[in-house]
């Protein structure tokens, strides 16, 4: 029997903000690992052996053994590498609250945050009224914390990091996430004094041009 | 152990959701008030629900001293911290809670939605997309379960108290001519009837025929039937 490889591996796409949660996690915890990026448009073997169900990026494989799914992925990450930092607090109340929001950030922000992305000019009103609604939501639950998880950086954090890299091609869109959330903007200028973030994340202008010519392809042809 | 008074549950009868609660709450022998959100099909949502939980506006809601958790998933997996008990609900190694959460996650993204929406259409090309995504997704789930007694192995855990309540659902699946578990899916099925062998799903789980007649009553509004 073929012995599992050891060590850390991640199975990505450059601009997936799933990807980038993981690798954010990784760097909080200083978990030395492979990056491979993936061709989405030709799987490799080892995506498809990976995660037969979804077929998708983000992977995590650890010795051998596939993770999937980007926050349960941050989860396994948090539980079994220790570091100076935890990503989910210890009080279970703490910990669902902490689960509740990043679940709130997978439904809501990224569901309609890409409807955004793809919609015709006509249908770019009633979007961003929803999205503002959604980010104030987020702010709402923000407050004057200086993180999600209130002084610690944590899951709820890492989960809406990447999203961060958007704000600039939605304020193309006629959403100016500094005018309409000012306090989720300055954290997320916060967050990107950590290390952890500012080296997975990318630039936002590289965001909006991947957009621009997506646009072009798929919207306005 | 907990009161009465510590833990209340904000729920609605045959929702798969609030069953999932109701269960981890019994596999953990924990006593609670169960608080029907009576009217919630006309649309009509207490002002405690709207209090606990002003995002979705949704059941179940698990009050425990007075603190709001919501989400059927994240309560079940509070309920597994927080209430010691023989049988661990999540186990404990790190790399089987990924795998168990990953197969829970499955089952809401990809069974809830078809296995609740398929009931409702009408015949057409949507009624058929549906039961084609819900007949694949099935199999999926199958081959997960494989010979296992449970999607835990030896033990009853996350997986099989996020699938459970939707094995009320068959019966009625069966009756409207839409997919015969049974037929189909005969390791589900089999696992459904040793799943019921457990007094948290018995006294938990919505009874077939009654739902049937419930959504029966929902077709005919409708105008499915």
């Amino acid at each position: 029997m073929a012995v599992p490889e050891k060590g850390v591996k991640l199975l990505d796409f450059w601009m997936s903000p799933f990807g980038q949660r993981c690798r954010i996690a990784l760097a909080e915890k200083e978990v030395e690992y492979e990056y491979k990026e993936e061709d989405l448009s030709k799987k490799s073997d080892l995506l498809l052996k990976s995660n037969p169900v979804h077929k998708k990026i983000p992977v995590l494989i650890h010795d051998g053994k596939s993770i999937c799914e980007s926050l349960i992925i941050v989860e396994y990450i948090d539980e079994v590498f220790p570091g100076k930092t935890n990503i989910l607090p210890s009080d279970p109340y703490a910990r669902s609250h902490a689960r509740f929001w990043a679940d709130f950030v997978d439904k809501k922000v990224y569901d309609c945050g890409s409807k955004l992305f793809k919609s015709k000019s006509e249908a770019l009103e009633e979007l961003n009224k929803e999205f503002i609604c959604i980010l104030k939501t987020l702010e709402t639950e923000l407050g004057e914390k200086k993180y999600f998880g209130d002084d610690a950086f944590g899951l709820v954090d890492i989960a809406f990091a990447p999203f961060t890299s958007w704000f600039y091609t939605f304020e193309a869109l006629g959403l100016s996430v500094e005018k309409e959330c000012p306090k989720l903007a300055a954290w997320g200028n916060r967050i990107m004094e950590r290390e952890s973030v500012a080296k997975s994340l990318h630039e936002p202008t590289k965001i909006y041009d991947l957009f621009c010519e997506l646009r072009k392809k798929f919207v306005d042809a | 152990m907990a009161s009465e008074k510590e833990v209340k549950l904000l729920d609605f009868g045959v929702s798969p959701f609030g069953v999932r609660t109701r269960i981890a709450l019994a596999e953990k022998e924990v006593e609670y008030e169960y608080k029907e959100e009576k009217n919630l099909n006309l649309g009509e949502k207490s002002e405690l629900l709207l209090k606990s939980n002003p995002v979705h506006k949704k059941i179940p809601v698990l009050i425990h001293h007075d603190k709001p958790i919501c989400e059927s998933l994240i309560i079940v997996q509070y309920i597994d911290e927080v209430f010691p008990s023989k049988t661990p609900i999540l186990p404990s190694d790190p790399y089987a809670r990924a795998l168990a959460r990953f197969w829970a996650d499955f089952v809401d993204k990809k069974i809830s939605q078809y296995a609740l929406r398929v009931w409702k259409l009408k015949k057409g090309e949507e009624l058929e997309e549906t039961k084609k995504e819900l007949v694949e997704n099935l199999r999926t789930l199958e081959a997960e379960l494989g010979e296992k007694k449970y999607f835990g192995g030896e033990d009853f855990g996350l997986v099989d108290i996020a699938f459970v309540p939707f094995t009320s659902w068959f019966y009625s699946f069966q009756a409207f001519g839409l997919l015969s578990v049974e037929d189909e899916f005969p390791k589900l099925a089999a696992w459904g009837k040793r799943c019921i062998e457990r007094k948290s799903v018995a006294k938990s789980l919505s009874e077939p025929k009654k739902l049937y007649e419930f959504l029966s009553a929902r077709r005919k509004v409708l105008g499915v039937e």
